[in-house]
């Protein structure tokens, strides 16, 4: 992949606020503003493990070409919380600003309860540093002598102005507006075009034509306050861009949902867990969805009358853990259907049993398993990638398997549909590696990227007209035995988890055991002959230098735009794994063999995929970046870390920024 | 088919040879279900049959349908999972007590929350067989089956009233050498609409020394009057009572759960079999996803077309997409 050399612009801004103040929805309606401005966007969304108090943020980078990743610096700043400018103020870059809510400055950090001590001390010190108090009004100072510009906002006053206009005196209902309100002030800052603010009012609010409506009220009045009581001069602006491809604002949860839809997935399970649920309510809001029934259709061979269809619908069940989730899928994949499972860590270890018995019964189901700060329940709404051997090692024994991990949401939605197509062609549990930034982050991605794609289903066959026994397992030379639905006519056969016989009837005998391991695990040489290299390993950057960087999932976004930041002064290829199992050795080892620096950069604390490069090519990493603060990793974090290690050849960096 | 000949018990062996011990309940429940099978005439490959770990879990192995061993204590998940993925399947679960009311408990109550149209039978026997003889989840307090070290410290579940407060829609209890009539339970659980529940009481032979074949004949309780056993075993139609929920009035259904469980509680010197409760009323879980999607009954998951002949998918996302295109 070619690299953004042509970049001419980078905004970044950063909301915050307590949880359940509509901090995630103004970010939306900022990053769905911004994108129908005409600029490329990339949103990251950082909150805890709450309903309501605890403080969340996000942060949204325009571009005018596409953005990958968070940056370190903050542009603008906008709060209506002093939480948010307490914790964030120092990110704000000199020529930068904050909006903040100027009935808010006598607030003292001491009586902020949910800044967790050690950075309340951090602050605190600083503060102490230059000689000031512990107000929000010295924090303020401090940022002012940094060069951050100030946009004080009486937001109560304006509140009670919009609600003259709009008839309604109660201040706890126009409170509700509060977040519109600094995002409007933003536009009046970036002197931005506020009609893209409707836009994006009416996409977070959807069919709330009321809502939409008095938020717009809201808006004008913000604007107009800003636009009278500011100079019009901040250095950065967000004026309407043409040229950029057409759009979609999408969460990576809601591609993954789309993608498995398209794939022809008809059954999930799931049991409630973060971050992986939104994924499965998605698809509860789209039960039933359009078929082309002008297409020649190829309907199942157990579908003895052939209704005419012009609606699809799939099965989506809550189940009562993530035990039931697995195997319920493992029956619905019994029955033919393309089924999966959508969990996180926690879940997936219960999982973990049921995923051998498919294994061992060569069923094809699908896990999509958004990785999330562990061990145990760890880090529940934040980000890691912890979980690749364990997704490579998962169960006990020895069963056949994939593993592939997408790096951005563009690749979860074809992954999402070769994990089904992998599935059913070989007969093996598929684990989708995703993580909780590819599924909480929202991003703009061009709708030209959403290409054909082919749905591959692998030997399934039909009612049989034969007399003879079906063998389920039948011994071929690729070790895949074709597969017959539950339901299918003299095809009758078993399954267990104990060994068995080509029936599927339990068999302790030591000579069937042996082929029978050899049938199921010689499958992974067929997976390694017949999966193309580019579907196994991506190559960026460039390949014809004796530096490389290798990394897997979503780390890809922010290390393609650090190459882009570091320039032409340092060169490296970057080799991104997408299938971690069968993990493609030959292909890795016949590019990194002269490598002079192996580069590891992942987010968890051993370097997983750095140990299964030597386990499966004897090749070390030289040095390793590496991150498990559940925070990803930001595009400068990366540069800065590459720099280090080119300069000084640090061995192992572990880095730690985000709030 | 037109030309389909009558079905018969030949037609559901297989030819997996039974490993069970000599005299075990299990061999009872085998025939009662293949029986059940011929009576009702169903074509063996419309018949799916889970089971999970344990003396129990090979039962599939032994009948000539499809036949799904699954893992402990996991069967209804599996089963719920096909049948909902495709509704004209016959399912029927299998499970030891250990089975069903110990490791998957979970899944007993849940599943009857949800009233997928499956029949569910648990093999009743206080052990814990192919592991040597631990108590099972049904083994009462104080008792000590012959390999148990100790007498049992844990208080029994109750299997029929657990079912009923759960929301199975059919509860009934068979005894293993009774077939003839734990054949008429299993054909009634299979034509009920709903999740059906059938807790078979069924002799260890090898590590119950208590509750044996002859504990359930009486023979330890002879009538003082005829100077004969007199059997635990009775049942439930003979005796006048009827568990059948006859309306849908919130009073009836809950008068008829509170007698099913106060039977449930007789255990003892009589041991009532049959049918405790049953509630034709409540909707299946079909019927409540049809409700949500409509197309459902006609296309369920394994009868739905995904792609073209040229494998193209057919889905059509372009709307799902422009909910997302900015505008």
């Amino acid at each position: 992949m070619a690299l953004i050399r042509n970049r001419k612009f980078l905004f970044s801004w950063m909301i915050g606020g307590a949880q359940g103040t509509g901090v995630d929805s103004s970010a939306n309606v900022y990053a769905y503003a911004a994108a129908s401005a005409g600029y490329y966007v990339y949103g990251k969304r950082e909150y805890y493990s709450n309903i309501k108090g605890r403080h969340s943020y996000f942060s949204v980078v325009a571009s005018d070409a596409p953005v990958n990743s968070i940056i370190d610096d903050v542009h603008l700043l906008a709060s209506f919380d002093a939480e948010t400018v307490f914790r964030h103020a120092s990110e704000v870059v000199h020529g930068g600003g904050i909006i903040y809510d100027k009935d808010l400055v006598g607030e003292r950090l001491k009586n902020i309860p949910t800044i967790e001590t050690r950075l309340a001390n951090e602050i605190r010190g600083e503060l102490e540093k230059n000689g000031l108090g512990d107000t929000l009004m010295d924090v303020l100072k401090l940022a002012e002598s940094r060069g951050v510009r100030l946009f004080p906002i009486p937001y109560i006053d304006l509140l009670k102005k919009v609600g003259e206009i709009i008839g309604q005196s109660q201040l706890s209902a126009l409170m509700r507006m509060v977040n519109t309100m600094a995002v409007a002030a933003s536009f009046a800052i970036l002197n931005a075009d506020l009609t893209h603010l409707y836009k994006g009012l009416s996409y977070s609010f959807r069919a709330k034509k009321k809502i939409v409506d008095m938020n717009i009220k809201a808006c004008e009045v913000v604007y107009d306050y800003v636009k009278s009581n500011f100079s019009n001069d901040f250095p950065y602006s967000l004026p309407n861009l043409t040229g950029r491809e057409e759009v979609m604002l999408i969460s990576g949860t809601s591609i993954v949902g789309i993608a498995k839809l398209y794939a022809g997935c008809r059954f999930q399970t799931y049991y409630p867990i973060t971050p992986a649920a939104d994924e499965c309510v998605y698809l509860e809001d789209k039960m039933t969805f359009n078929i082309d029934a002008s297409s020649d259709l190829e309907y199942p061979s157990i579908a003895e009358t052939k209704t005419i269809m012009d609606k699809g619908n799939i099965v989506v069940i809550q189940t009562e853990d993530e035990i039931a989730a697995i195997n319920m899928a493992i029956g619905a994949a019994l029955t033919g259907v393309r089924a999966s499972t959508s969990t996180s860590g926690p879940g997936f270890s219960l999982m973990a049993e049921g995923l051998g018995w498919a294994g061992m019964n060569e069923v094809p189901v699908v896990v999509t398993h958004y990785q999330r700060g562990a061990p145990s329940t760890g880090l529940p709404t934040r980000h890691e990638q912890g979980d690749l051997l364990f997704s490579v090692f998962t169960g006990h024994g020895e069963f056949p398997r994939i593993v592939i991990a997408s790096g951005d949401m563009i690749e979860a939605f074809y992954d999402t549909i070769k994990a089904f197509n992998y599935a059913e062609k070989y007969q093996v549990p598929v684990i989708h590696l995703l993580d909780k930034a590819i599924a909480n982050s929202t991003q703009t991605l061009k709708l030209s990227d959403i290409k054909e794609t082919i749905i591959e289903r692998g030997e399934l066959v039909g009612d049989s007209l034969s007399d003879e026994p079906y063998r389920r397992f039948k011994i071929t030379e690729t070790g895949i035995s074709p597969r017959a639905p539950l339901g299918s006519r003299n095809h009758i056969y078993w399954n267990t988890g104990d060994e068995h016989d080509e029936y599927g009837h339990i068999d302790e005998d030591p000579v069937n055991r042996t082929r029978m391991m050899e049938k199921r695990m010689g499958k992974l040489r067929i997976i390694e002959e017949e999966v193309p290299d580019k579907d196994r390993v991506a190559i960026h950057g460039e390949e014809s230098s004796e530096n490389w960087i290798l990394s897997w999932g979503s780390t890809k976004g922010a290390i393609l735009d650090a190459l882009e930041f570091l320039g032409n002064g340092y060169e490296f290829g970057f080799m991104q794994v997408k299938m971690l199992h069968p993990f493609p050795g030959k292909i890795v080892y016949n590019i990194l063999k002269n490598a002079k620096r192996i580069i590891d950069i992942e987010q968890n604390y051993s370097g997983q995929a750095g140990r299964l490069l030597t386990m499966n090519t004897g090749i070390r990493p030289t040095n390793y970046i590496l991150k498990y603060n559940g925070r990803p990793f930001s595009s400068t974090e990366i540069r800065d870390a590459l720099i280090e290690v080119m300069k000084r050849d640090t061995k192992r960096i572990v880095m730690n920024r985000g709030g | 088919m037109a030309t389909q000949q009558k079905l018969t018990m030949a037609n559901f062996r297989s030819t997996a040879n039974i490993d069970w011990c000599p005299g075990c309940g299990d061999f009872g429940i085998l025939s009662a279900i293949q029986m059940a099978l011929v009576d009702l005439q169903i074509e063996p490959h419309r018949v799916v049959i889970f089971s999970g770990i344990g003396c129990s879990g090979k039962l599939p192995h032994f009948i000539n349908t499809y036949g799904i061993h699954t893992l402990h204590g996991r069967p209804l998940p599996f089963a719920i999972g096909a049948k909902l993925a495709n509704p004209e399947l016959t399912v029927i679960a299998v499970s030891g007590d250990g089975d069903g009311l110990g490791i998957g408990a979970g899944h007993f109550v849940n599943s009857g929350r949800r009233n997928v149209d499956i029949t569910y039978i648990i093999h009743d026997n206080g052990v814990y067989g192919l592991t040597k003889g631990q108590a099972s989840p049904t083994l009462r307090r104080g008792m000590r089956t012959k390999s148990l070290p100790k007498p049992n410290i844990n208080e029994p579940v109750n299997p029929i009233a657990l079912a009923i407060i759960a929301g199975y829609t059919f509860v009934a209890r068979g005894y293993a050498f009774d077939t003839k009539h734990l054949k008429e339970l299993i054909k009634k659980g299979i034509e009920h609409k709903g999740a059906a529940f059938i807790d078979v009481l069924q002799p260890c032979p090898t590590y119950n020394d208590i509750m044996t074949k002859e504990w359930y004949a009486g023979e330890d309780l002879i009538d003082s009057a005829t100077g004969k056993p007199r059997p635990r075993i009775y049942k439930l139609e003979e005796s006048g009572y009827d568990g059948e929920v006859k309306s849908e009035e919130e009073e009836e259904v809950i008068s008829k759960i509170n007698m099913a469980i106060a039977k449930s509680y007789e255990f003892g010197d009589r041991i009532p079999i049959g049918i405790f409760y049953r509630n034709p009323f409540t909707p299946t879980y079909e019927e409540r996803i049809t409700s949500n999607s409509p197309t459902y009954p006609q296309l369920p998951p394994a009868k739905q077309p995904i792609r073209s002949k040229s494998m193209e998918p057919i889905t059509i996302i372009d709307d799902l997409i422009d909910e997302f295109r900015v505008k």
